[in-house]
């Protein structure tokens, strides 16, 4: 009953990250899609959101909710103004040029948030309480629910947004074909611009809604935002199912390491499978292999 | 070849008598650095450069060299020449195996495999205490001595490193002019046409794999006995990053670039230290702006940036005569 009971705190515990992870990886997948480019900044716009909301919370004693809102609108605005500097002026760039500018640009801006905020780990209030809540032998924090609630919600308002409207689908043309898709009249340029706000608005929210249970700080988008590619590459870089599916994996599979093996490798663990999933699937765990055409 | 040979020499001889400048002193063991991060660049220069294999974890082939080094010489006593040659070898080999595995990805699962394989050595670096001394790190490592000389002083660890380095351009420049070099290139532009030709991409792409490790390998090794004193902040993701950065904004598949852009990002942050806390926006800023405006890397990009401004000049005199 013990063991069982651990298993099942690690299993809850293993999907709340795994949201996370898979929120932040569909901002790498949504930006890869319609730029090829990876965007080692996402990580920040994570650690953005939570530092944004306790400054609006904490320092400016605005309401939470308030807070929260303004800190996406403001992480959102730096994500369209970093495509709008850094991307977009580049013609002609290498993919790696690309991914060099993108870490530049993350060395930025966690280099400009020690400036303002320092070097101190800060903490965000719960959503609603800290009252634990039993649920089938594990225990259940509300911001744990108000995390599932939320990455669901965001999923869903994802596909529909993909799937029924035209925006959604104008990004998708891009996606699959940039030169066709301006051929038909699609502002190929709005389109990369609207990937960034999303990802940055997405990544924003996973790291508000984290910051409660795991405090935050200038530099924890490192780590968020690789963890967030590794559900991205594990799901193959579809902005789908497959990258939800990566992220619960990831972060299950890691959580139950951390709590049966040892915790000094959590972060160990989580790579470790990636490798392995790698060397056995290399275009991703739920993607047929592409012929490549030469 | 002959110029190329000239180039070498005029670049050797002045990397020996530059220490006659700044005699001793702070700069001088920034110098050292210099060395060791052109050792890593021009190494990882092979494989991203020649080969087009990205590397996001080569700082943990230089963690492994130096936590080798340091675990056999302090803990085991052997002899610090032949554990730099023991710690080579292994990580050589076991590069070469992990390859096989590895370089069967492309593009950006090569990037994500080989960033995880740098994170997973950065986190046994760090936890397996009882072998490297966790956070804390390692110390109380012996210099190396060659015959009666100790290499304990900045001026004799310069000419230590650089020889190490200036070796390493020479076997690099070597293999860049030879039938190895041009089917790296091949393997470059297209792997199938290379293949196709008779080239062996997947058994190269490895071996020059397995090539850069060693060389990152040896530089861990140089700098563990120079600096008596390892710890993981040294070898984390942020430097393998670092080393990538240094061979694009030098220039890809430039020897000479790998060398401008270590020197360029060695002394960047000890010139940026007149800023204080500004310094990391500024190295990001700069990092931005390059890459943005040249792009093949300063190597190119200066040259290129001259001609362009005498071809102005010069325009502008016409149009005033």
């Amino acid at each position: 009953m013990q063991f069982s009971e651990q298993i099942a705190q690690y299993l809850l515990s293993g999907f709340c990250t795994g949201s996370i992870y898979a929120l932040i990886g569909f901002g790498f997948a949504i930006i890869y899609n319609s730029t090829s480019i990876i965007n080692f900044a996402q990580g920040e716009f994570v650690m953005l959101g939570g530092m944004l909301s306790f400054f609006f919370q904490t320092t400016l004693k605005l309401p939470l909710a308030v807070a929260i809102i303004l800190a996406i609108i403001v992480a959102t605005a730096s994500g369209a103004l970093f495509e709008r500097l850094a991307i977009r002026p580049l013609k002609n760039a290498t993919p790696l040029s690309l991914v060099i500018i993108t870490i530049g640009g993350s060395i930025l801006i966690r280099g400009l948030t020690m400036l303002i905020w320092g070097k101190d780990t800060h903490s965000l209030p719960s959503f609603s309480g800290t009252e634990p809540i039993s649920l089938a032998g594990a225990t259940i924090l509300p911001q744990h629910l108000w995390i599932f609630g939320i990455t669901l919600l965001t999923i869903t308002a994802n596909k529909v947004f993909f799937n029924y409207t035209i925006t959604g689908k104008a990004m998708r043309a891009c996606a699959s074909n940039r030169k066709a898709a301006s051929l038909v009249g699609i502002d190929v340029k709005r389109m990369v611009l609207f990937s960034f706000v999303i990802s940055s608005a997405m990544g924003s929210m996973a790291g508000i809604i984290i910051a409660p249970l795991t405090m935050t700080a200038y530099d924890v988008g490192i780590m968020l935002g690789l963890k967030g590619f590794c559900a991205a590459i594990i799901g193959g870089m579809s902005s789908g199912f497959g990258t939800v599916l990566g992220g619960l994996l990831l972060g299950i599979l890691e959580s139950l390491g951390a709590g049966l093996i040892s915790s000094g490798y959590k972060d160990a663990i989580a790579f470790i499978i990636l490798l392995l999933i790698l060397f056995v699937r290399p275009q991703g765990l739920f993607k047929k292999a592409d012929t490549e055409r030469v | 070849m002959k110029r190329e040979i000239v180039k070498f020499l005029i670049f050797a001889s002045l990397v020996m008598v530059s220490p006659l400048f700044f005699k001793g002193g702070y700069l001088l063991n920034v110098l050292v650095f210099v060395g060791i991060h052109t050792m890593l660049a021009v190494g990882l220069n092979l494989l991203l450069g020649f080969a087009g294999q990205i590397s996001l974890g080569q700082a943990a082939f230089f963690g492994l060299g130096a936590y080798i080094s340091g675990i056999l010489t302090t803990a085991h006593s052997v002899n610090p020449w032949l554990a730099m040659a023991l710690a080579a070898l292994t990580v050589g080999i076991l590069a070469f195996f992990i390859g096989f595995p590895i370089l069967k990805l492309k593009g950006h699962y090569l990037a994500m495999a080989t960033l995880g394989l740098g994170i997973i050595a950065y986190i046994v670096f760090n936890e397996a205490v009882e072998l490297t001394g966790g956070p804390s790190g390692l110390s109380g490592i012996p210099n190396l001595s060659l015959g009666s000389i100790v290499f304990d002083s900045d001026i004799k660890n310069y000419y230590l490193i650089w020889s190490f380095t200036l070796i390493t351009i020479l076997l690099s420049l070597n293999l860049a002019h030879s039938r190895i070099g041009r089917a790296l290139r091949a393997i470059h532009d297209s792997e199938v046409a290379a293949t196709v030709m008779g080239v062996n991409a997947r058994l190269l792409k490895v071996q020059i794999f397995a090539l850069s490790a060693f060389i990152s390998t040896i530089a861990g090794s140089l700098y563990a006995h120079t600096m008596t004193f390892v710890s993981p902040a040294s070898f984390g993701f942020n430097f393998s990053i670092e080393l990538v950065t240094m061979v694009i904004i030098g220039g890809l598949g430039s020897i000479y670039g790998s060398f401008l852009g270590a020197a360029i990002l060695t002394l960047l942050p000890e010139v940026l230290r007149a800023f204080q806390d500004y310094d990391i926006i500024v190295y990001g800023l700069i990092l931005i702006l390059i890459t943005m405006f040249m792009p093949s890397g300063l190597i190119r990009g200066v040259p290129s940036a001259f001609m362009f401004l005498l071809s102005k000049i010069k325009r502008a005199r016409i149009a005033d005569a």
